[in-house]
């Protein structure tokens, strides 16, 4: 089981919390301007980096408050959590990770293309 | 014959505390501090089970947690029983009952030895290579036999007695094992107070090796005094914690460990409400793993008879425990360690032989300790083979040749055999934790690599053998000032690894077994190798070797040997299968904890719940919740009170239960344009006091839950959600409102529990409500359908809702919780004149598909649209956003053909569809048929007319109904289609999903 520092609460088990799935994409202000593909994008593909990716995740049966967490996929280790609406932090060297689901989301599109 | 077997003036035990235990029916006379293994080998008992395929007599064969073979069935009384208990583990204690398995009728006579004799059917791949045989052949032949055959223990038949607790503990230092390392690591890593430190050992006293070591020395003390000392200074130490009879199962991610301590097992009579076992789960901030090293059997013909042990195991029981297994004694090695074996057999008073596979100039200072000794050493020679059945009786050996043969064979008579085909470190923790392991040739064993969590490894379980060196090592991982505990030792290391002694009987026959839980024999191995499996994964799972519920604590090394030999490749090449938790056999009992019955999922129970109890009710369960599902009568049938509920309803007034319903308090300036963007609805106009029934999408457009929503003011809202789906609902609208709208101030609070609802519905509602009710206008246009007031009913204030979900004209009262149960009972009084009647979920249910209301999770299941089940008239046209709109202009959204909400009546009324039934347009068509859609809801209901849709005005004769989601289903409405029935199919006509008062006049009087 994880244990994860929520950033309001401090270390906690896993079983509190909830995961929201990768973090730093924003809904348009308009989703209507976003054509079928795009808005696909959006909802249904995700980086799923295999290294360093940007979390959401729920202190659900604590705080409630959703924050961000960088995670290693591949040995679960968390290197930082940071409040919602925080930039994804810089932590240097190779825990950067990957190129994907970092500082900014690709508009939506980039990707299949 | 009693204690026939035990030796004078050895051991651990104490002689002054006989107790007496029982096997099988038998008793057997121990003493205190023995094991079930060594009371019995002490009374000569050495056949104590039969093996696992080809029921073969088997004996003890190891001392400790890895014991493959000596399996029983344990009672300690009044139903507390399991199987597959390891003898050498279970502590003996006065009245102690226990049973061989795995045999019939008897441990003596079985039939299933049949097996060994037939042997080969049970080759490699047996139970795949009999899959594939005919169908036929399998259930007659095979199926019995395997059954018969493949049985361990037997599974208790009642439910466990026992309490079982968890606890949760953090500490700094976590250590495993209590061995000389583990106890080394202990003492440095506690001595200057600063750190929280729990030491865990399976055992029932610290000391591991230690205390079957009567030669060695550490700072002066002999091995067994400075145990008694160094536990005794730990014990003194406030920041050190000791679990004893304490198992570390599991390795889990960032250092979560969790143990299984034994609290009672080892009582006679523990006192009332112990908990047999404790979990902990422990956050460490390091752990040290001084788990020590399992013994290898030497592989060869018959290496399985009982009477042959592991050498340093043999040892174990004569140092420790007093026992040995027979007085006629071969020590079979092909390393060092197992000489120290030998001497302490022979300075027990019996007779020693030491057959080494070893070279005489490969054998080091170990061999002038033997001869000191009076021990004939038998040098370069290699064990064919064994006599005897239920008890050794000769070892069949041969010396080597230079051309790797064997030359004139012997049988050296015996009846005890002490093997050593070296040594394997304990690396399953480290493994669990992740860490690599790496393959060390000189060890010829993997040993922990770079650390994965934040642990490492002390003494044998990373292949330091040497006791001084344990106890310098343990220091070390202690992060010890000072100097090391320091011993000394004449026990010797090193040895050659042998993968299958060589021999001059190669028949196929033969049974050298390497793992003996599940009788795999290195031919076995040999064939998987040959059909072509190459990776140890899938030679494990073909041969099932280490697939036993010792996980091949003895036998995995030996196995990995043999495959690399068959592929000439060395065994890093090969690699190993992965360690997995519970390192040993762990109870259910302990996992679940106080987990169990009532407390297995925490029960919901509303404040009307015990009225319901004493009426009678049925309940169902809805989420968490307890649900009244119905009220019988006398000796009415669910059926008929339903039909009897439902009535009542539709012709006077029933009272329901609807606290369950989840409810969300919404407040703030921006309440209104948050529900806005949140429901499809509008909610900027709806005016304080009225109510409007909301749907909410999830982002992708599917309706995700539905519920009438209230303005109590223009900054407050009181929202209702599915019974299931409140949490689910609350953690949505946060998420949005935390991460997305955050530029809107609210607040959102569950106030599901606050709130207790009383739902009173029927033609007679209003009669029955309105007297109770004080400051609020009851007429019917001064508070009509959909609408909400504050007010006092009974005196306590209330949120009085003029809703309907049954499409009668009705209330919702909503009271603080604390006087549901109160006002629940005086609108119970209230309504005695119109034969006020109670109903439950059921009810509810078929009262709402007559008036064709969906219930989220029922008609819908998570690809459902608003349009698909007709409430597109619930979806805003004129808002820009709101969460879901963009998806349900997706091009699969608006196509043609999604399943669509209607209807169904059967054309014989009678016929009462299955929900889930399949409907098709031809029944006629060819295989396989295409199909429409099924059918979500389907009850009987008195209320309907039989002959079709029905009469708004009056009751009908009753007749089934049904709702169904079907392609193109609104362009099917006035047609007819079929359904699938237990019997066939049987005709439908598709209808609007309306059955009864088509325009809704009824919620509105
Ligand atoms: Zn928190």
């Amino acid at each position: 089981m994880l244990l994860i520092k929520c950033p309001h609460c401090g270390e906690r088990p896993e079983i509190e919390f909830h995961c929201g799935g990768e973090a730093h994409i924003a809904r348009p202000l308009d989703p209507s301007q976003l054509d079928d593909v795009q808005w696909a994008e959006l909802l249904f593909y995700r980086a799923n980096t295999k290294g360093v990716m940007a979390e959401r995740w729920n202190h659900l049966h604590g705080c409630q408050r959703w924050f961000n967490a960088l995670r290693n996929t591949v040995s679960d280790k968390i290197l930082r959590t940071y409040m919602m609406g925080e930039p994804r932090p810089y932590i240097g060297g190779e825990a950067q990770g990957a190129a994907t689901g970092t500082l900014s989301y690709p508009a939506p599109g980039e990707r299949s293309k | 014959m009693s204690h026939a077997n035990r030796l004078a003036g050895r051991g651990r035990i104490d002689r002054s505390k006989p107790i007496i235990i029982q096997f099988n029916g038998r008793e057997v006379p121990a003493y205190h501090g023995d094991t079930a293994a060594s009371a019995l080998i002490a009374n000569g008992i050495l056949h104590v089970g039969r093996s696992f395929k080809y029921h073969r007599p088997r004996g003890v064969l190891a001392a400790g947690a890895e014991e493959p073979n000596a399996l029983l069935d344990i009672d300690r009384g009044n139903g507390r029983r399991d199987p597959n208990n390891r003898a050498t583990v279970v502590e003996a204690f006065d009245g102690l009952v226990t049973r061989s398995q795995n045999h019939w009728p008897s441990l003596k006579y079985d039939v299933g030895t049949l097996n060994d004799m037939a042997s080969p059917l049970f080759s490699a791949g047996f139970y795949y290579k009999t899959f594939m045989w005919p169908s036929a052949a399998w259930k007659r032949v095979y199926e019995p036999v395997i059954r018969r055959a493949a049985g361990l223990g037997k599974a208790p038949t009642v439910p466990d007695p026992d309490r079982y607790v968890h606890s949760h503990a953090h500490c700094d230092v976590l250590i495993s094992g209590a061995g000389p390392a583990g106890l080394a690591a202990a003492l440095a890593a506690s001595v200057d107070g600063s750190r929280r430190i729990i030491i865990a050992d399976e055992q029932n006293e610290f000391g591991g090796t230690l205390l079957h070591d009567l030669t060695s020395t550490i700072d002066g003390l002999s091995a067994s005094d400075w145990v008694a000392q160094t536990v005794a200074t730990l014990s003194q130490r406030s920041n050190v914690r000791m679990l004893p009879r304490t198992t570390v199962v599991a390795y889990y991610n960032h250092n979560h460990i969790a143990l299984n301590q034994r609290l009672t097992d080892h009582q006679s009579n523990p006192s009332k409400g112990m908990a047999r076992e404790r979990l902990w789960q422990v956050r460490a901030g390091e752990v040290i793993a001084a788990t020590g090293a399992h013994e290898r059997p030497l592989v060869f013909a018959g290496n399985d008879r009982p009477g042959m042990l592991l050498a340093d195991s043999l040892r174990a029981f004569i140092n420790r425990y007093g026992v040995t297994p027979g007085r006629n004694v071969v020590i079979a090695t092909s390393g060092a360690s197992a000489y120290q074996a030998a001497i302490d057999a022979k300075s027990a008073g019996l007779f020693v032989t030491i057959v080494d596979y070893r070279k005489r100039d490969e054998i080091g200072d170990e061999r002038l300790l033997a001869t000191q000794a009076g021990i004939e050493i038998l040098d370069n020679h290699s064990v064919i083979g064994s006599t005897g059945r239920t008890q050794v009786t000769g070892l069949i050996v041969a010396p080597k040749t230079a051309s790797g043969g064997v030359g004139d064979v012997r049988t050296l008579n015996c009846d005890a055999v002490g093997m050593s085909g070296g040594w394997t470190p304990v690396v399953h923790l480290v493994s669990q934790s992740r860490a690599k392991l790496v393959f060390d040739t000189a060890l010829d064993a993997f040993i922990p690599g770079e650390a994965y969590q934040s642990e490492r490894s002390a003494g044998a379980c990373r292949g330091v053998y040497a006791l001084d060196e344990c106890l310098a090592n343990g220091h070390e991982a202690g992060s010890g000032a000072g100097a090391a505990p320091s011993a000394k030792s004449s026990e010797a290391t090193g040895f050659e690894p042998v993968r299958l002694m060589p021999t001059n009987r190669q028949k196929l026959r033969d049974k050298a077994f390497v793992d003996f839980q599940n009788d795999v024999t290195a031919k076995d191995i040999n064939l998987a190798v040959q059909e072509g499996f190459q990776s140890i994964e899938h030679v494990k799972r073909y041969t099932t070797t280490g697939m036993a519920t010792d996980q091949g604590k003895t036998s995995n090394i030996n196995a990995l040997g043999i495959v690399a030999g068959a592929l000439e490749l060395t065994p890093p090449d090969v690699g190993t299968t992965t360690f997995r938790p519970p390192y040993t056999p762990t109870t259910f009992g302990a996992f679940a904890g106080q987990a169990r019955g009532v407390l297995f999922d925490p029960e919901r129970i509303t404040p009307m719940h015990d009225w319901a109890v004493k009426k009678g009710a049925k309940f169902e369960d809805v989420a968490l919740w307890k649900r009244a599902w119905y009220f019988p009568q006398g000796r009415e049938t669910m059926h008929d009170a339903v039909q009897r509920e439902c009535r009542a309803v539709r012709e006077s007034v029933g009272i329901f239960d609807a606290t369950t319903l989840g409810k969300i308090e919404v407040v703030g300036p921006d309440a209104a344009e948050f529900l806005n963007r949140i429901y499809t609805n509008s909610w900027l106009k709806l005016k304080p006091g009225r109510c409007r029934y909301g749907l909410m999408l999830k982002e992708d457009g599917y309706i995700m839950d539905d519920g009438v929503v209230a303005r109590v003011a223009d900054d407050r809202f009181h929202i209702t959600t599915t019974t299931g789906g409140a949490p689910r609902v609350l953690g949505h609208m946060e998420d949005y409102l935390q991460t997305e709208f955050t530029d809107l101030k609210l607040s959102l609070t569950s106030t599901t529990e606050q709130w207790a609802v009383i739902a009173v519905q029927g033609p007679n509602a209003r009669d029955v409500v309105a007297p109770l009710v004080s400051d609020i206008d009851m007429s019917n246009d001064a508070f009509p359908h959909m609408s909400m007031r504050e007010g006092k009913v009974c005196g306590v204030p209330c949120r009085l809702f003029r809703v309907s979900f049954t499409g009668e004209a009705g209330y919702e009262i909503n009271v603080p919780s604390d006087y549901g149960e109160a006002v629940w009972e005086a609108v119970y009084a209230a309504g005695q004149p119109y034969d006020i009647t109670p109903y439950g979920t059921e009810t509810m249910h078929v009262l709402r598909a007559e008036k064709g209301f969906i219930i989220v999770g029922q008609e819908t299941d998570g690809t459902v649209t608003p349009e698909d089940v007709g409430l597109s008239g619930l979806v805003s046209k004129v808002k820009a956003d709101f969460v879901g709109k963009r998806s349900l202009a997706r091009p699969d959204l608006v196509a043609e053909g999604r399943k669509q909400l209607v209807g169904l009546l059967t054309l014989d009324p009678d016929v009462l569809l299955d929900e889930g039934a399949q409907i098709v347009d031809d029944p006629q068509a060819a295989l396989p048929m295409p199909m429409l859609g099924h059918v979500t809801s389907s009850y009987v209901s008195p209320n309907v007319a039989r002959g079709g849709t029905g009469d708004p005005q009056q009751s009908g004769d009753g007749r089934s109904i049904a709702m169904a989601m079907i392609a193109g289903g609104h362009s099917r409405v006035g047609t007819r289609l079929y359904a699938t029935t237990r019997e066939g199919f049987t005709e439908v006509q598709v209808t609007k999903p309306v059955f009864f008062d088509p325009d809704g006049g009824r919620a509105n009087v």
